[in-house]
């Protein structure tokens, strides 16, 4: 799995690269941006009770990139925790009327 | 504290059957705890099973047995009411013993 | 990782599976606790004739026969031992203020684990016999003990080991708030959860007999009644607090703190629809 996520995200990267050599590296700026918006989303998450442990997992992740000073890395890895801490909020929202369809009755 | 050692011998006649559960946490030395730091190795290195004088089993244990290892075997001869006498000694040089009745 | 990833697309297929399988009923919604816990049982008879229903509380030992000569042979030795003979000399031991945990139960605490948990009409919520026993010590000047091991665990294995054979009475007094905390327990039982989008009757229900990975999963009936257990997985004691935030955190889910309301509550649906199964715990399982 983290072999998966890191080829992904080093394909990203080669994307990010190849496709606009012109466009910025992504600066501490924007990683504080996403990681504010990671951490609200598991917030959330942590509202409705489910959060995901890799949501968690992924926040840390960014946090390390980000002090070994690779912001690409860390937007990225702030982006996926975003998204996970999302899904896992659909997850207990959709839930809420799912859960009947697996009763035993 | 109540003796780490629990045996149960019973005899069949010609043979005894012998089993024994031991409370030990026979650490490896290569587990790490939730800190990440290694754990030290301590585990059981000498088993015994002494009947009449004699010794009719014993095991040179290594960081490989399980924690709270069992053990079971037989051996020939024994008497109902007699005693079996069971000890261990681990690595940090720790020990004990224990009599029971055969059954 | 790489059966990380198998694990999740079972999950997957599981879930497809579930989505085709079940019948989109929406209608009943009444809570009907009695109803509930007949279905429940007839889902696991059906599912396994041969098993008799006082056997499911052997987990998957009354679904693999290999596991139950194993376990038989254990059960000579069981190695909960340790921890119930723990319990039993911690039990009788006093406080330092005189008193012991007899004194905070029923019958002085022997033979009554079939009722825990129970909904306290008082405080409006379900107590657990965990919760029960730490407050027992809070009462009397002494610190609570960790939910999920150890003390806890030996504890509680001596309070089922008194109670083995005694059918589980788990009652719901006539009060909404207990329903509800039914309703709940329920709720929690059958929602997805954590990245794996796994609900605790993905595996105990559907699944059981199943294995996932080396183990064979328990079926959910009866599931409770086992508890406290020796898990050589864990190479030690656990107590029900334990198993529900160790399944919680298996699933990728962040887990809650043991005995909060979610957890009680899962408990009280649990042991009701379990009712009649007699305690078989303290268990031991691979």
């Amino acid at each position: 799995m983290n072999r998966i996520r890191t080829s992904l995200l080093s394909l990203a990267s080669v994307l990010l690269i190849a496709g606009a050599t012109s466009a910025l590296a992504a600066s501490e700026a924007d990683y504080k941006a996403a990681l504010a918006a990671a951490e609200a989303a598991n917030k959330q998450a942590a509202g409705v009770r489910n959060q995901w442990t890799t949501t968690a997992a992924t926040i840390n992740a960014a946090k390390k990139a980000a002090e070994a000073g690779d912001f690409d890395k860390a937007v990225a890895s702030a982006n996926e925790a975003e998204a996970l801490a999302k899904a896992s909020i659909f997850q207990a929202t959709s839930e809420k009327k799912l859960w009947k369809d697996m009763e035993i009755r | 504290m109540a003796s780490t050692i629990r045996v149960r011998a019973t005899s069949s006649g010609e043979t005894t059957e012998v089993q024994a559960l031991i409370q030990h946490p026979m650490d490896s030395g290569f587990i790490k705890d939730a800190k990440g730091e290694t754990i030290p190795p301590h585990f059981i290195q000498q088993l015994t099973f002494e009947y009449d004088g004699k010794v009719v089993f014993a095991a040179d244990w290594g960081g490989g047995v399980s924690k709270d290892p069992y053990v079971k075997f037989a051996f020939k001869g024994g008497k109902k009411g007699d005693d079996l006498k069971v000890s261990w000694v681990d690595s940090k040089g720790k020990t004990d013993t224990t009599t029971a009745k055969i059954l | 990782m790489r059966p990380a990833i198998r694990f999740a697309s079972i999950g997957l297929a599981l879930a497809a599976l579930a989505y085709a399988a079940a019948p989109s009923a929406t209608a009943a919604d009444a809570v009907d606790p009695v109803a509930d816990a007949k279905a429940f049982k007839k889902y696991f008879t059906d599912k396994f004739p041969k098993v008799k229903l006082e056997d499911f509380v052997n987990g998957p030992y009354s679904m693999d026969e290999g596991l139950h000569q194993q376990w038989q042979e254990k059960e000579q030795f069981p190695p909960y031992e340790f921890s119930l003979e723990l319990g039993k000399e911690m039990f009788s031991k006093p406080f330092k203020n005189g008193k012991s945990y007899g004194d905070c139960f029923p019958n002085k605490g022997i033979g009554i684990r079939q009722n825990y948990p129970y909904f306290d009409e008082k405080e409006g919520k379900v107590i657990t016999l965990e919760l029960a026993l730490n407050r027992c010590r809070e009462a009397n000047g002494e610190p609570p003990f960790s939910y999920v091991k150890d003390e806890m665990a030996a504890l509680t294995a001596y309070m089922a080991f008194t109670s083995r054979g005694k059918p589980f009475d788990i009652k719901i007094p006539n009060d909404p708030r207990a329903l509800a905390a039914y309703e709940n327990g329920k709720e929690y039982f059958y929602t997805r959860r954590g990245q794996l989008n796994f609900s605790c009757a993905t595996c105990h229900v559907q699944s059981p007999g199943e294995r996932i990975r080396a183990e064979v999963l328990a079926p959910a009936l009866g599931i409770l009644n086992a508890m406290p257990i020796y898990r050589s997985e864990w190479s030690g004691m656990g107590t029900t607090s334990r198993r529900f935030t160790s399944c919680n955190s298996q699933i990728r889910g962040v887990p809650f703190s043991p005995q909060d309301d979610e957890y009680r509550n899962v408990e009280y649906y649990l042991s009701f629809v379990s009712n009649g199964l007699p305690i078989s715990g303290p268990g031991a399982r691979p």
